[in-house]
């Protein structure tokens, strides 16, 4: 897993949307392909509210990236200093063993290129001391760029606010 | 680069070093949050939330983000096209803006010399900068100047007149600091302003409550602390019943009352029958529930938004039920409170001067507005039914020349095919926008304004807790032969002998003319985008709340309805039942597209491309549809084919489609012909309105809706 981990905080998520067409549009993406999604799952009665769950699902950058192993070039790569997992383009040849391999569904084909292309954290953001795209623009500050740690965090003081009913 | 283009200041500790950066204005919906853009060897590359206003702090929509997409798009107009075969059939002739602006400026002093001024008549989507378009119109010499509220909140907005003298947008909701949230069918998360959803989830963060009521479970009802599942249209019953447990148990704010509204023995003893248990037979909501609502509402008081409404107010009875929202709001005590209803202040309010306007030199209008006189009107004058009236019949005065000003009636009232009939009675309907729109397809010059992106706008005033100007800065040089409004208006006036009103080469020169005199300068804006002229909200003392009615106090029995002969209190009237097989249709939005401005746009198309038909799933299984299946959709003679959302979560008599599908302009190939198009199924609806607000009725429209044939999946 990278440093980074992006929180999602579903209390705050409106199923928007935002966050996709912003990744879209900072990584100039065809239509088609999506680095990150939002899976709408539900409704399904909690507590008498017809409740909907938004899941968002960008790359989650493994530790040990099954795209990774599965990539004949080398052309699926880590960032040694962070962990970020990356597709440099031209040591892809479209096998799409990736896709095959990613339990997640993460790497998306890019029908012009013929290549595969993938959430990068918009990792030319965060070299220049920013958060991807994604995050900085959620309409509803529902995404957050943080450690894992801080992570497991607000999730549990989230959790502890939900069950006080607060 | 033009105007306005400045190194970024870091903020937030971001390094900002090197980027070209324009704080601004959206354009993607009516909300116009502030942005930041960055540009790049003249291209927009980047577009973000301002980041210095609380709310928004770098929060964008998704069609804020798309703004980029639109930008780069191609199936947009491009330059001046003036029509070359009947009107809709979509033959044009591209024109340079000197044969398009002289085209239009022949036929405008055609209609002025054979009707007079009066004439001709202007509408856009009101909001911040109408100084321009009125000055324009009064510059002309007529007074007939439309917006579209007619079709969005012109009932809520009168409503809210009748009892404090203020207009619904001079109420700004405080929902970050409340504890109460009650909304009637304002579907806040998907019909959304960022700036609010971020305040709502703030209040709620911090404990506030929601409760929701509406016909169907949206993204909205998800979140809310309470949904209720309300019968279509009696939503006015729940609301009488709400104000009757209020007064009968007495939980209202009785020293606020008492020094501030009057009528409350005439209100006691209008609402005396309307009783929970009465309300429950006509909403099928649970009398117990109600009771709940006005008893944790007065616990909370005066800390508690009862919504105005929005999408509630499209019935014909949608006056009353908004003006009893605002009610229980007076009688809770939470106009003028933290964490209720904050009466917007003005630059005056902040001991500054106000912006100076356009038409401040320009001498008055001598006639009155065509609906001034009208027999049967509903309150107020300037609405668009009303001019399409006028259109039609000539009455009291004929209109024959149209500017729509990014303002699409046709695809937003009801019927367009009437529409389009009333309007084939002008002698010229000139569309000035960024998108082909439906009323742009049908007009006879179109001329292409440059995008929000493109273009500078005047200076604007945002009233509020803490009044300030705010600006749209142009970021990029226009891609097509487009120009911005400031100069469209500036060129037409010159061209009709009124240039000695516009003298304006610059949008500078109209910036420095609006500020002269307020102390702010052009500069005050390049940090940040916006000067605002309070550092804390303003607030009137609690013991010396202004009203502006008659009477300066909140006026249960209305000085303003008995003046224009309504009654302050009107019977509640059951609405009809659909009959067997047919369904009260009901229309909203979701959070990726405007209306019906956006579904063309690559992105948001990609997101949601085409509506569906929610149905109640155990009418659904009377009618053998299935989740998934085609549904015939019809009303008079017209019908479509859908796909079938077979739901629990919608209300038995009615069935839900998105507006703003069915595009009928080929040019835009993504969306034309995508999904059905709700307005043509409201067949006759475009002058039934509400009879006081004036709102128009879209609500009351019957839809047939069986399984398709070969339908299954």
């Amino acid at each position: 897993m990278s440093i980074y981990y992006i929180y999602q905080d579903q209390k705050r998520c409106i199923g928007c949307y935002a966050c996709e067409v912003h990744c879209k549009t900072k990584n100039n993406l065809p239509v088609g392909p999506r680095f990150c999604r939002i899976i709408p799952v539900g409704p399904k009665p909690v507590r008498g509210i017809p409740t909907l769950n938004f899941v968002f699902m960008p790359c989650f950058h493994c530790e040990k990236p099954w795209c990774l192993s599965a990539c004949p070039t080398g052309a699926m790569q880590k960032r040694v200093k962070d962990g970020i997992v990356f597709v440099d383009a031209s040591l892809c040849v479209g096998c799409k063993s990736c896709i095959t391999a990613c339990p997640w569904g993460v790497p998306q084909w890019d029908r012009a290129t013929g290549k595969v292309i993938k959430c990068d954290y918009c990792k030319d953001r965060v070299d220049r001391g920013l958060k991807p795209a994604c995050v900085t623009k959620c309409t509803a500050h529902a995404l957050r760029w943080v450690s894992p740690e801080e992570a497991s965090q607000l999730k549990r003081e989230r959790f502890a606010k939900d069950i006080t009913g607060n | 680069m033009r105007n306005g283009v400045l190194k970024a200041n870091n903020y937030r500790g971001i390094d900002m070093i090197g980027q070209t950066s324009v704080f601004s204005m959206c354009g993607m919906c009516a909300v116009r949050c502030p942005i930041r853009v960055e540009v790049e060897d003249g291209a927009v590359t980047w577009i973000e939330g301002n980041p210095y206003v609380p709310g928004i702090e770098g929060a964008l929509c998704a069609k804020g983000s798309a703004g980029l997409a639109f930008e780069y798009d191609t199936e947009r107009p491009q330059h001046p096209l003036i029509r070359t075969g009947a009107r809709g059939a979509g033959k044009w002739k591209e024109a340079t803006w000197d044969e398009a602006l002289d085209y239009i400026a022949d036929k405008l002093k055609d209609v002025k010399n054979k009707y007079g001024a009066k004439a001709i008549a202007l509408a856009d989507r009101s909001g911040p900068f109408t100084d321009l378009t009125k000055s324009f119109l009064k510059a002309l010499g007529s007074p007939n100047y439309f917006d579209h509220d007619d079709s969005c909140a012109k009932n809520v907005n009168m409503a809210c007149q009748s009892l404090f003298g203020y207009g619904r947008s001079e109420l700004v909701y405080d929902f970050s600091n409340t504890k109460y949230i009650v909304l009637f069918g304002r579907n806040i998360f998907e019909s959304l302003q960022v700036k609010e959803v971020n305040a709502v989830l703030d209040g709620m963060d911090k404990g506030a409550k929601m409760v929701y009521i509406d016909i169907r479970a949206t993204v909205t009802a998800s979140k809310a602390d309470k949904y209720l599942t309300i019968r279509p249209g009696t939503d006015y019953a729940m609301l009488l019943a709400l104000v009757n447990v209020v007064l009968k148990e007495r939980l209202y704010d009785a020293s606020y009352v008492d020094r501030y509204v009057s009528g409350l023995a005439e209100l006691e003893a209008f609402v005396a029958a309307y009783t929970p248990e009465w309300a429950e037979r006509e909403t099928g909501i649970a009398a117990h529930e109600i009771y709940t609502i006005a008893h944790e509402a007065a616990a909370a008081k005066p800390n508690i938004i009862f919504h105005g409404g929005w999408m509630l107010s499209r019935y014909i009875d949608s006056f009353y039920a908004s003006r009893m929202l605002y009610i229980l709001n007076a009688l809770l005590g939470s106009v003028e409170s933290i964490g209720g209803l904050i009466i917007a202040k003005g630059p005056k309010d902040a001991g500054s001067k106000g912006l100076r306007s356009l038409s401040a030199d320009i001498p008055g209008v001598s006639d009155t507005i065509v609906d001034a006189d009208m027999q049967k009107k509903s309150l107020g004058t300037g609405h668009m039914v009303n001019l399409y009236k006028a259109i039609r019949t000539g009455e009291p005065y004929p209109v024959k020349a149209f500017i729509a000003y990014r303002f699409d009636p046709v695809a937003a009232f009801p019927d367009p095919d009437e529409q389009r009939q009333v309007l084939n009675n002008l002698d010229l309907l000139v569309a000035v926008d960024v998108n082909y729109s439906d009323t742009a397809w049908h007009a006879d010059v179109i001329l292409p304004e440059a995008t929000y992106l493109e273009r500078s706008n005047i200076i604007s005033t945002q009233k509020g807790p803490k009044p300030q100007f705010v600006m749209r800065r142009q970021a990029m040089a226009p891609r097509y032969n487009s120009k911005p409004g400031w100069e469209i208006f500036t060129l037409l006036a010159e061209r009709m002998g009124m240039g000695r009103y516009f003298p304006y080469k610059s949008i500078d020169e109209i910036w420095n003319y609006q500020l002269d005199g307020t102390g702010v300068t052009i500069e005050d804006f390049n940090a940040k985008g916006l000067v605002s002229l309070a550092k804390e909200p303003i607030m009137m003392p609690r013991d010396a709340i202004k009203f502006t009615t008659a009477s300066g106090k909140i006026e249960l029995l209305s000085s303003k309805l008995e003046k224009a002969g309504f009654p302050s209190f009107a019977p509640y009237v059951t609405p009809k039942k659909p009959e067997k097989g047919s369904f009260r249709l009901t229309f909203g939005r979701t959070a990726v597209h405007a209306h019906a401005q956006s579904q063309n746009n690559p992105y948001l198309n990609e997101l949601v491309h085409q509506n569906t038909l929610w149905i109640n799933a155990e009418e659904a299984e009377k009618l053998g549809i299935k989740n998934g299946d085609d549904a015939e959709v019809s009303a008079d003679g017209y019908s479509g084919k859908i796909r079938a959302y077979v739901t629990p979560y919608i209300h038995p008599e009615a069935v839900f489609m998105l507006h703003g599908f069915g595009n009928e302009v080929p040019l835009k190939t993504r969306s034309f012909k995508k999904g059905l198009r709700d307005t043509k199924f409201q067949k006759g609806l475009i002058e039934t309105v509400d009879p006081v607000g004036g709102g128009v009725a879209y609500l009351e429209c019957m839809v047939g809706v069986k399984k398709a044939s070969g339908g299954g999946k």
